[in-house]
């Protein structure tokens, strides 16, 4: 095969070409600034409210609701600190987990540098967040719970309805981190109880460098980006037009789409994640069975390194990607894998596929090849796979 | 991210294996930072390497530094295998990138530990070898904005 298998879906997608196409009007025809008077600048108005709409009707939220931004970890950054800035008042503790992508888990480390108190809640050997815990959490001063609605890594969709009522129960602000579950799966805010929603266009077939957060009415949030009126002077800066039509058109097609996607997407996935658990010894699948993402298959082999094996699937036109130091530039493997209750050891041979509706089963035929080849070279040059050969053999 | 030499030496990977009854081993490094190396060594009695093997739990610098460390040390005398050091690894691979610095000295550590069994095995001293380290694993700093 000399054509790339793109298994990083969970890292960026490809901008579908129907989105391309609609994009591109407004950066050549349709390019005035859409806080501009003149009739000229008209249709970009237009575009930005019809985006707007879409997404709204999407989550079964307001139009006013949406605020675009730069994407998911701008979103998280608002979501957080604005709401700890406006609700200090009532009390400086917030509620997360420890499978939370760093756009959440560094913003909250930045808040303990200033008086706020963190609470990371355990999640089990699933990487479900224990809602008993989380229950056991909630004090007098607690202003914010920001639970991710599937992780990135392990694909592990959380309990957000739950966690959601425990929310409005004790009158606490609910965000979500939906980057990876937003047009993957069904959400309504009004359902799950969500306060706020951070969301980005690249992980749903959408441009990168545009994305939003949903603000329920009535929340005082301030601005993050300090500028101009835009966004009901919420975010200055002058609006991202293309990318908020590249997001609009993403989201319409997404939407229209999700189901009978998710399902050739979970059958392809379920046929990989089948193949490689029965053909290759001494391997797990990290994450919940069956609550997780449809699209995200990730596998721990023993004994190897995820770095390793990254390149080789590289040389073979593969990409994955892996939750093992190296891929960090830490010494430290995955926080996901860790927080799972895998070793070390074992942390550092995880590979992550993330699948998209375009791959086919004669890919991952191909993939499974590899991968059994891969897995047995390294495992021969390992001398922790020697080491257990040797004591097994006693 | 890797040079032409890194990637050649991962792909192809020289000394790769074990001997038996080697007349020195060492293993260093640990599986928690990610990067395990271990080398064993077939010393003649004019004290020169014969051959040598390696096997690497790690990524692909580690491979790469363990790979190049064998060929450097082999043929080579216990005291002349004493100058392949980790910067010298790193030299002969064109670089490394600065997070994977630490393979090198890992290399460098793994080919010392060996020359360490050997010497203690036969109750010789390797000028300026040192007992090894069990772990020499950086700690990364966070930098904080």
């Amino acid at each position: 095969m000399s054509q790339v298998i793109y298994l990083d879906n969970a890292a960026t997608t490809r901008t579908r070409p129907e989105v391309a196409d609609a994009m591109m009007p407004y950066f050549t025809e349709y390019y005035g600034n859409p806080s501009s008077v003149y009739e000229f600048s008209a249709p970009c108005k237009q575009a930005i409210a019809h985006s707007r709409e879409t997404i709204a009707k999407s989550l079964g939220a307001k139009a006013n609701e949406i605020y675009f931004t730069a994407g998911g970890t701008e979103s998280d950054n608002w979501a957080i600190k604005a709401a700890a800035e406006a609700y200090q008042a009532k009390g400086k503790h917030i509620i997360t987990s420890k499978i939370e992508h760093h756009a959440v888990l560094h913003t909250c480390q930045y808040l303990e540098k200033r008086g706020f108190e963190v609470t990371y809640l355990d999640v089990d050997e699933n990487g479900i967040v224990k809602v008993d815990e989380l229950k056991k959490a909630v004090r007098q001063d607690t202003i914010l719970i920001s639970i991710m609605f599937a992780n990135n890594e392990i694909g592990t969709i959380e309990p957000i309805k739950e966690i959601g009522e425990i929310a409005r129960e004790h009158g606490i602000l609910f965000h979500t981190d939906a980057v990876q579950a937003y047009c993957h799966v069904p959400i309504n805010v009004d359902e799950y109880h969500i306060d706020m929603l951070s969301a980005s266009a690249h992980k749903l077939n959408g441009p990168k460098g545009i994305g939003f957060l949903y603000i329920r009415t009535g929340l005082k949030l301030r601005s993050f980006v300090h500028g101009g009126a835009q966004e009901r002077k919420r975010r200055g800066g002058t609006e991202n037009v293309p990318g908020i039509v590249g997001l609009g058109k993403a989201v319409e097609l997404a939407m229209d789409t999700m189901e009978e996607r998710a399902e050739k997407e979970r059958e392809l996935r379920d046929y990989l994640i089948g193949r490689v658990t029965t053909e290759v010894p001494f391997v797990r699948l990290n994450g919940h069975r069956t609550c997780r993402l449809s699209n995200n298959a990730n596998f721990a082999f023993q004994f190897i390194e995820g770095e390793s094996m990254l390149i080789m699937l590289d040389m073979n036109g593969i990409c994955g990607s892996s939750g093992s130091a190296c891929t960090s530039g830490s010494l430290d493997p995955s926080h996901v894998l860790l927080a799972i209750g895998l070793p070390h050891e074992i942390a550092h041979g995880s590979l992550r596929l993330t699948l998209s509706e375009e791959n086919t089963r004669e890919e991952m035929d191909y993939v499974v090849e590899k991968i059994k080849e891969i897995v047995d070279r390294l495992r021969s040059m390992s001398p922790l796979y020697e080491d257990f050969m040797k004591n097994n053999q006693a | 991210m890797y040079t032409e030499k890194v990637m050649d030496h991962f792909q192809n990977p020289r000394n790769v294996g074990e001997i038996e009854n080697a007349s020195g081993t060492g293993t260093v490094g640990n599986a928690k930072c990610g990067d395990i190396m271990r080398i064993y060594l077939d010393i003649d009695e004019n004290q020169v390497i014969q051959d040598v093997k390696f096997k690497t739990f790690g990524c692909g610098a580690a491979v790469a530094t363990s790979s190049m460390a064998t060929e450097m040390v082999k043929g080579k005398t216990v005291q002349e295998a004493m100058e392949v050091t980790n910067k010298a690894v790193m030299e002969a691979l064109d670089g490394l990138p600065p997070v994977k610095v630490h393979c090198s000295l890992l290399a460098e550590e793994a080919i010392h530990a060996a020359l360490w069994d050997y010497a203690q095995k036969n109750g010789i001293t390797i000028e300026g070898l040192e007992k090894p380290k069990s772990d020499i694993s950086e700690h990364d700093e966070d930098e904080e904005y």
